[in-house]
């Protein structure tokens, strides 16, 4: 008992926060790529939305209002990558990246006045019983309410995905977009409504970074867990069990980094940060080696540019 | 015996199941539907004749609604309508089968199916549904299996079963025996038989003349656009129809002399692949060899290795064992396909553009790649363009390619004029040894016989060729001999002349007397 035992709780907790960022980024990405869309620039969708969230919940003192327009500025902020991609053609890589350098600008253009101002926390969820339960009590039925929103949404993505006729739909075009067309299917407007729901949960990602895991404003506060978010769906194989599994690994070696680099252990803690992103790159490349898999997994018609020929 | 123009018979009891008149479709430069006319009556299977770009592909999108016409009106039993999409035109009863399938690899066969219904219902239910109607109409079919193990043929099932489910008033079939054995064309031909005896009209599209002969009561031939005439097929020859389709005389190729073989240029000896593509089919333990002065025909659907064959043939895959194949008894499988080209492998890729030829280059750039070795096109590093030009114009000469010039980019130019300029570049730089993969695939009638004829004479002139075809009656014109290609083994080669399409077509549905296939799913 002691000590170690008492580390669980709140070690569990964080790692559980850590993932939820890139929980929701991550799902977000994974709809759109099973409809063959490329958007590269969750990073910048993330940074809109943390900013906008965070102005928002600053100005009403409303962390709900805060989630809500972070997840409307993150879907406005694809709508233009949708524009550009699936109306105008442009291609599907370049437009990501420059969105991503849009959002870096953007974000911090937006959040000039508003470093170092302080905002209200993100009610907790509190269920007399549970979340008193010794040692697990709070990391498990203590978190904010978003915590459990992102675990929600790993079973509810699958089920859209695999479960509905809607889903099917989607992957199917995400499959093979000239028979999806030739069947008589919205290849364009179904792809544009998965770029926007890509980019709300993008926005969401953003905003629990600004608001929750660190409430405050900092230029660059997503730190590059939109890049993270797009890795994982690639090496989860497009399954959502897997970018769960991948989001608490990089959750767990966060945390785990954090707790070297508090006992005062001698190594320069630019390294320790390095690794949570280097352990879930090189594990999730290390189970993702199947190349069968992914092909089976992998959307065929992932960033090619439709266009419904005369 | 040009044109024999229709009369669109407007007092008619009862209705016709769908009557176009009149029906034009322009595009970008060229006329697809020129004031086309077309009568169709409940029950009759009706042939949809024409080459390549005469306008058959266009007609059926605009009756399916996937493209809109110009002008013209479309009455369906006798009304006025206009299709929207294709959803409204199942709504109306009008069922598709596309040439080229529009199917989902990685979904199961129900979720395909699922996809092409406006309303499915829950997936068990449809399930059974499909079993029933597969059950009755012979197009066995387990739901639940993913489309990327499955046949062409089966694929095609999937197709037929989806437009079934419907209960089609108007099924349309897209060139639909392209990829199946004979003996699964001749079930197919039963199935659409007992849906025309139910009153079901089919539109059967198709350039294979002896089989709409066999199954069509009616036929409308189109050419550049128009209807040029209609017939009672049954009562026409192969011929006739041929020669009515392209609007001159046909000339069919010389068949070469049997038995005049030579030493042997091409050997394969047990060459087995293994691939990570989980869609692949591993070639298994195929051994054959190709003689100067012969044409060797590898027969087989698509899917059971032509690929992997190819691809091992051409060096494009490097082979562990340099032996496996050997160009004049030098071992050649460790080499890539510059290295083999300089020894005097030519190949002839089956996917034109991408592989044939680079889309965005101009044809005197597209000659260049494959014959700068040969034909001394390149000196000291530099590109001679003035030799390069002339070779791309001595192909288009030589083989009568329709272009506006060398300078015109690989896609621009048809599949069938493409075809004969990418052939007639190799075949001219006078190889010992050449390789083709489906040599006239989508190439309209003419075409193909020019291409025929070239390839013979090259095999005349003392070259090994190899041809892999999924059309027999191209193997059986071109081949002195004919080996079958079946889920990566490749069958023992008969001497065509000794040989039956229908002994062929056994071998092409796996009947040969290897052990079992082992890793049959």
């Amino acid at each position: 008992m002691s000590a170690d035992l008492a580390l669980i709780g709140p070690v569990l907790a964080a790692m559980l926060t850590a993932a939820t960022p890139l929980l929701f980024a991550a799902l977000g990405e994974l709809v759109v790529e099973k409809s063959g869309v490329l958007n590269l620039g969750v990073e910048g969708m993330m940074l809109v939305g943390a900013v906008c969230g965070f102005a928002v919940t600053a100005q009403t003192g409303s962390s709900s209002a805060g989630f809500a327009v972070a997840a409307l500025a993150g879907a406005g902020t694809a709508a233009l990558f949708g524009v550009l991609t699936l109306l105008l053609l442009a291609n599907q890589v370049a437009t990501g990246l420059a969105l991503t350098l849009f959002g870096v600008g953007l974000s911090a253009l937006i959040g000039q006045g508003f470093v170092g101002i302080p905002i209200p926390d993100v009610p907790e969820l509190n269920i007399p019983g549970l979340t008193d339960l010794p040692v697990i009590g709070k990391a498990l039925f203590g978190q904010d309410v978003v915590v459990y929103l992102g675990l929600a949404m790993v079973p509810a993505v699958h089920w859209f995905l695999y479960g509905t006729r809607r889903g099917l739909i989607l992957r199917a075009v995400g499959e093979n977009h000239a028979a999806a067309h030739a069947l008589g299917y919205k290849v364009i407007r179904i792809r544009f409504l998965a770029v926007l729901f890509g980019g709300a949960m993008s926005g969401i990602a953003g905003a629990y970074l600004s608001l929750d895991y660190t409430p405050m404003w900092a230029e660059g506060i997503t730190a590059g867990r939109g890049w993270i978010a797009l890795a994982l769906v690639v090496f989860a194989t497009w399954k959502p069990g897997r970018v769960l599994l991948g989001a608490w690994l990089f959750g767990g070696v966060t945390i785990a980094q954090l707790h070297v680099q508090g006992l005062g252990i001698d190594i320069p803690s630019q390294l320790l940060s390095m690794l949570p992103y280097l352990a879930t790159v090189v594990v999730l490349v290390l189970i993702s080696r199947d190349i069968a898999r992914i092909r089976l997994n992998a959307p065929a018609s992932l960033g090619k540019v439709f266009h419904p020929d005369a | 015996m040009d044109s024999v123009p229709l009369s669109t018979t407007r007092a008619s009891t009862p209705p016709h199941r769908l009557e176009l008149c009149g029906i034009t479709k322009r595009f970008p430069g060229c006329l697809a539907n020129d004031a086309v006319d077309l009568v169709l009556k409940p029950g009759e299977i009706h042939a949809l004749l024409g080459e390549n770009g005469a306008g058959k592909s266009t007609l059926v999108k605009i009756i399916y609604g996937v493209l809109h016409a110009d002008a013209g009106t479309l009455l369906w039993q006798g009304q006025e309508t206009t299709i929207p999409d294709p959803a409204g035109a199942r709504r109306l009863g009008i069922g598709m089968v596309f040439q080229h399938f529009s199917l989902f690899d990685t979904l199961t066969v129900a979720e395909n199916i699922s996809l092409g219904l406006d309303n499915p219902g829950p997936m068990d239910a449809l399930s059974q549904r499909i079993a029933e109607v597969s059950e009755r109409y012979g197009l066995s079919l387990d739901p639940r299996r993913h489309v990327h193990h499955l046949s062409v043929g089966e694929r095609q099932r999937v197709e037929i079963v989806r437009c079934l489910l419907q209960d089609p008033r108007l099924l349309i079939m897209d060139e639909p025996t392209s990829v199946l054995t004979p003996q699964e064309a001749t079930r197919l031909f039963e199935t659409l038989r007992v849906l025309a005896a139910e009153g079901c009209t089919i539109l059967y599209i198709s350039h294979k003349l002896e089989e709409i002969r066999a199954l069509c009561d009616t036929a409308t031939v189109l050419r550049g656009g128009r209807v040029v005439g209609s017939c009672d097929p049954r009562k026409e020859t192969a011929r006739s129809l041929a020669e009515m389709m392209i609007g001159t005389e046909l000339s069919t190729p010389e068949r070469l002399p049997h038995g005049v073989a030579g030493a042997p240029k091409l050997q394969v000896r047990h060459l087995s692949t293994t691939s990570d593509n989980p869609f692949a089919t591993n070639l298994k333990d195929v051994s054959f060899e190709v003689r100067a002065g012969e044409i060797l025909g590898i027969a087989g659907v698509a899917g059971n290795g032509q690929a992997e064959l190819m691809a091992a043939l051409s060096g494009e895959e490097l082979l562990p064992e340099p032996a496996a194949v050997t160009i004049e008894g030098r071992p050649v499988g460790h080499l890539g396909p510059r290295e083999r080209r300089q020894l005097g492998l030519a190949f002839v890729p089956e996917e034109r553009l991408g592989r044939g030829a680079v889309p965005e280059l101009s044809l005197s750039e597209n000659a260049l790649l494959s014959a700068y070795a040969r034909e001394p096109l390149v000196r000291s590093g530099l590109v001679h363009f003035g030799r390069a030009r002339s070779y791309a114009e001595r192909i288009i000469g030589a083989f009568n390619v329709v272009t506006h010039g060398h300078r015109a980019e690989a896609r621009s130019l048809s599949g069938g004029n493409l075809q004969k300029f990418i052939i007639g570049r190799e075949i001219l730089q006078r190889p010992r040894l050449l390789v083709v993969g489906q040599p006239t695939w989508g190439v309209d009638a003419g075409a193909a016989a020019a291409i025929h004829r070239a390839l013979i004479a090259l095999a005349q002139d003392g070259a090994a060729v190899l041809v892999i075809s999924q059309d027999l009656d191209e193997l059986f014109v071109l081949s002195n001999r004919i080996a079958v290609l079946f889920h990566g083994r490749l069958s023992d080669s008969r001497p065509t002349h000794q040989t039956s399409v229908e002994e062929i077509g056994l071998l092409m549905g796996g009947l040969f007397n290897h052990p079992p296939d082992e890793d049959e799913e």
